[in-house]
């Protein structure tokens, strides 16, 4: 399909003259080859490298000394959120007694709703810390410090020790988009201090009692713990 | 003289503004993209904010689907004689010889264990585009968890031994249930590899935070 016009020219031209040359190339199977190409590259390839989320997970035989710790936690300070089937999360606020067991109410229902859901009632309860970062993340806009300030800046108020702890607790009917979800929210809300643990007989108690509105407990004798 | 001449009207489009284009296209597309490796079951990830990428080199990816079959695979471009020295030590482990064919089969990238080791000889014998209706015939393969055979410990641990640095990365489908995610990080806890990566997706800081 490249031309080559050869201008042969019958008597046209004199004679003696060089003869014109017409050359141009057709470029459209170049360009069909490169819109395949370009196909080709738009469907296996991904433009954006998949994230990671680091997680630490406490050496099993260290889970007897961390029960231990967990019972350290300031109460008023202390959150556990359970994870329960069909996209819910019950939470309550500090140490299971006797109280919660007695009141099916003292679990609260919420979702990972983006507004209304389980990130308000964190960031609310972590509000000064969501400011700061808020403030450092300006200011890290502005140029005024620098990456390295700002990471040092933020993992020292994530490790507050009068921070806000919680305590994740995925129930065996939640997914794991759930857990990655939670784990997102402490990212969100700037909490640093969270652990991954295995619902406890007294969780288990508490979520059936709720979802029973309390009839659970009329049938069953509450954990000693 | 009188005669009306029609116009000769040419129709050549020049398409050399046009190939200048798509050569920059694919330049583009060629410099910025990564290839979407190829892996035995599609994986929807869930999203994150987090924004640290996965690492390139060193990673022990760990593949999760929505059932809880497990699948390994060594991603490292320089990682074939680690990969071949890993299987080589499974191998030993659960007294099986892989000759140098099938061990090169392991060697690719895109070979991953996907399947327990009594098969994974005549699994190394399919070719590679083959593996995929291998692993269908076989009710979709996966590296056994179960306490009493859990192969994905062995695994873990040769790669381990082989390599020190290899870092460890889960990547779920977000639709599997909980404790199946559990039960294989409960097997690396307790190898005591509590240390690892979960893979998700990108999804933009919500306003205010």
């Amino acid at each position: 399909m490249s031309e080559i016009n050869t201008d042969s020219g019958h008597g046209g031209g004199k004679k003696g003259q060089p003869k014109k040359m017409n050359l141009r190339v057709d470029f459209t199977p170049m360009v069909d080859m490169n819109m395949l190409l370009i196909t080709f590259f738009m469907f296996c390839t991904s433009l954006s490298k998949p994230q990671v989320m680091e997680l630490v997970l406490p050496v099993k035989d260290d889970q007897v000394l961390n029960d231990d710790e967990k019972n350290k936690v300031k109460d008023s300070k202390a959150i556990t959120l359970i994870l329960g089937a069909k996209d819910k999360v019950y939470y309550y606020l500090g140490k299971i007694d006797k109280e919660k067991y007695a009141n099916w109410q003292s679990l609260k229902e919420t979702n990972y709703a983006p507004t209304g859901g389980v990130r308000d009632v964190l960031a609310e309860r972590n509000a000064e810390t969501v400011k700061e970062i808020v403030k450092l993340k300006q200011q890290r806009l502005k140029k005024e410090i620098t990456e390295d300030a700002f990471k040092e800046a933020v993992s020292t108020l994530k490790n507050d020790p009068n921070g806000l702890v919680v305590v994740i607790k995925p129930s065996d009917e939640s997914s794991y988009k759930n857990m990655v979800d939670v784990l997102d929210e402490m990212q969100i809300c700037g909490i640093g201090k969270y652990a991954l643990i295995e619902m406890s007989e007294g969780d288990n108690y508490l979520l059936k009692n709720y979802l029973s509105q309390g009839e659970y407990a009329s049938g069953a004798a509450a954990p000693n713990k | 003289m009188g005669k009306v001449k029609t116009k000769k009207k040419d129709t050549f489009i020049d398409m050399t503004a046009m190939s200048d284009v798509t050569v920059l296209l694919i330049t583009f597309f060629m410099l910025t993209a990564n290839f979407i490796p190829l892996e035995p079951i599609q994986v929807i990830t869930p999203a994150s904010v987090m924004e640290t990428k996965v690492p390139d080199y060193n990673l022990i990816n760990i593949l999760i689907d929505p059932k809880g079959k497990v699948y390994m695979n060594i991603t490292n471009p320089a990682a074939k004689r680690d990969k071949i020295e890993t299987l080589e030590r499974m191998g030993a482990k659960y007294s099986i010889t892989f000759t140098d064919k099938e061990k090169a089969n392991f060697g690719e990238p895109t070979t991953f264990a996907a399947v327990p080791m009594g098969l994974m000889k005549q699994f190394l014998t399919v070719d590679v585009i083959e593996q995929k209706d291998f692993l269908r015939e076989h009710d979709g393969g996966g590296i056994p968890t179960d306490s009493l055979n859990n192969q994905l410990a062995e695994w873990i641990k040769a790669a381990k031994a082989v390599n020190r640095d290899f870092q460890l990365s889960i990547k779920a489908d977000q639709n599997t249930p909980y404790p199946l995610v559990r039960g294989v990080t409960s097997t690396l806890q307790d190898i005591k590899e509590n240390r690892f990566s979960l893979v998700t997706q990108l999804r933009g800081m919500p306003e205010g935070f």
